[in-house]
């Protein structure tokens, strides 16, 4: 029988069971979920600026139509998490404060800049393909409100990765000058796209308790693998080239083998040294700080 | 003019207001004061957008030269335009964003509401498609109209003077031509006499609500029936245009 708090949390976690806000928690659990969760709002919600950079240049009504719903699903995405990030203490004033001040992060491939309309279809088919390999792993998360929130995710995440998906074929399969775009495309997207997942867990700094407490259940290494092995069939379908001189098929282990990624680049970015990262975060600030008016009116 | 030809100038109207105003709000994707309204903004661009596309559709129909929608979206030039002025002023700041919205579907929700009783059943039933969302983005221009009318004195003044700014492009709502007069004889077109005094009142008891003065009415701007706008909307289109105009033979 459990009976300090402590007790009660290993217990709920060794019989997999989902922790809930009013549960004991220990304070290290509760903080790294913080920290994780509303680095995924925040980035749902930059994540919103280089799709939109396009909206009003989308070539057609209905590619606009889809890409509209697209960004406004992200921006949604940001509420659920959020809303999953203040049940356990903090407020969604406070995160923001934390993202403009860069004390929380937002996943750093967002700090690569959407450059062509091809562009558009990368992301959803790349970047949104590889947070859905994630996000899947997070629906059986400990934390009963973020996987609740993964879920209804999922569901919305494999429309966006179909749309980007279908924006290449279609690119691929078009002018010379199309299908060079979706090429030029991939080739910018491929590797900001794997280091999603992030470093190897060996040198990752909070995998070993996220494991432990069963917040994560899969390596990093074993996601990317997933992503990578998906991928790669997805662009031969449509006649695109991974831009991986290394890639090479193992029969043995059934696998797809590529390159090593260029972690210095990885860290060079996240610390703050993307090609976008500065515009991302003065755009936050200054229709934050624009809205700031109609916020205190709210309050009357 | 034929009925078709008028009625296709109709619907080219009816879809290049949807399509410029919906711009306009899609511009404002991650600018709003905040997430919810973000999305909100997001969702009206999108009602206008999908309305273009039925608007367009029609018209490239009625046309019968072989056009797309899309066609008569992105291959026409600035002087064929002939969405009202209103709808291609800036987003200067949120409240621009929401008085241009709420005089606008002040006049849409009555004009809808017209046409679906009209007697061209293609454009009854895309209107009685659209009227339902017309009437939610009413309320919730109309709700931001009270809410920051009666807010702090600096939100009074934002909404007072964007009011003001966007009042004389109100007039050309109104404006009625031979494609209207041709149309309105044959029960299709919206006769906006009617709809103008019913606009009045809508307009007058929110601005009341809201603590705001309705401005008087001097002169008001015209030009869209013939095309003729402000500069504008060649920039809209210039962004709008640009991938199907830099590469004539590509399909997206």
């Amino acid at each position: 029988m459990p009976t300090t708090t402590t007790d009660i949390f290993t217990e709920k976690i060794e019989r997999d069971l989902a922790i809930e806000p009013r549960d004991p928690m220990p304070e290290e659990y509760r903080r790294h979920l913080m920290r994780q969760i509303s680095q995924h709002a925040h980035s749902e919600v930059i994540g919103m600026q280089p799709e939109g950079n396009w909206i009003t240049r989308a070539p057609s009504l209905r590619a606009k139509m889809i890409l509209l719903a697209k960004i406004q699903d992200e921006g949604g995405h940001g509420l659920y998490l959020y809303s999953a990030a203040e049940t356990l203490g903090i407020s969604r004033e406070e995160m923001i404060e934390q993202l403009q001040t860069g004390k929380a992060r937002y996943s750093s491939v967002f700090n690569y800049p959407a450059l062509t309309w091809a562009d558009i279809g990368a992301i959803g088919w790349l970047v949104d393909g590889a947070a859905i390999v994630n996000q899947v792993m997070l629906q059986r998360t400990s934390y009963g409100p973020y996987a609740r929130a993964m879920v209804r995710i999922c569901k919305e995440e494999s429309f966006h990765q179909r749309q980007g998906y279908e924006i290449m074929a279609k690119m691929a399969a078009g002018t010379p000058e199309q299908h060079e775009m979706a090429q030029d495309a991939l080739n910018r997207w491929w590797a900001p796209a794997l280091m999603m997942f992030g470093p190897s867990d060996a040198e990752s700094l909070h995998s070993k308790a996220a494991f432990q407490w069963k917040i994560k259940r899969e390596s990093n290494d074993a996601l990317r693998q997933k992503f990578i092995d998906k991928t790669v069939q997805q662009t031969e379908v449509i006649g695109l080239k991974v831009p991986d001189p290394n890639l090479r098929f193992n029969a043995e282990t059934g696998h797809y083998e590529t390159s090593p990624l260029n972690w210095d680049e990885f860290h060079r970015v996240i610390n703050g040294d993307g090609p976008c990262n500065r515009q991302r975060l003065e755009h936050h600030r200054k229709f934050h700080e624009e809205g700031r008016w109609v916020r205190e009116a709210c309050q009357c | 003019m034929t009925q078709t030809n008028a009625l296709y100038h109709y619907c080219l109207r009816l879809g290049d207001d949807a399509v410029v105003l919906g711009h306009r709000l899609a511009e404002m994707c991650s600018r709003a004061p905040f997430l919810e309204e973000d999305l909100a903004l997001a969702n009206i661009a999108l009602d206008y957008t999908g309305r273009a596309q039925l608007y367009f559709e029609y018209a490239a129909e009625l046309e019968g030269k072989g056009r797309t929608g899309d066609d008569l979206v992105y291959r026409r030039a600035e002087r064929e335009f002939y969405s009202h002025l209103l709808c291609e002023q800036p987003n200067t700041d949120f409240a621009y964003v929401i008085v241009r919205q709420f005089l606008f579907s002040a006049f849409d929700r009555f004009l809808l509401d017209d046409l679906c009783a009209g007697k061209d059943a293609r454009l009854a039933e895309i209107a009685a498609k659209t009227l339902k969302e017309t009437r939610y983005h009413l309320a919730h221009a109309s709700d931001w109209m009270v809410r920051l009318g009666r807010g702090t004195a600096e939100s009074n003044a934002r909404m007072q003077h964007a009011l003001d700014a966007l009042w004389p492009y109100t007039g050309e709502l109104f404006e009625m031509d031979d494609v209207d007069l041709q149309l309105l004889e044959q029960g299709i077109a919206a006769d906006l006499h009617t709809i103008r005094s019913l606009w009045q009142t809508e307009v007058r008891q929110t601005l009341q609500r809201a603590n705001l003065k309705q401005p008087p009415d001097g002169y008001m701007q015209t030009g869209s029936r013939k095309g003729i706008h402000s500069e504008h909307l060649g920039h809209i289109l210039a962004e709008m245009q640009y991938l199907v105009r830099a590469y004539p033979e590509a399909s997206w």
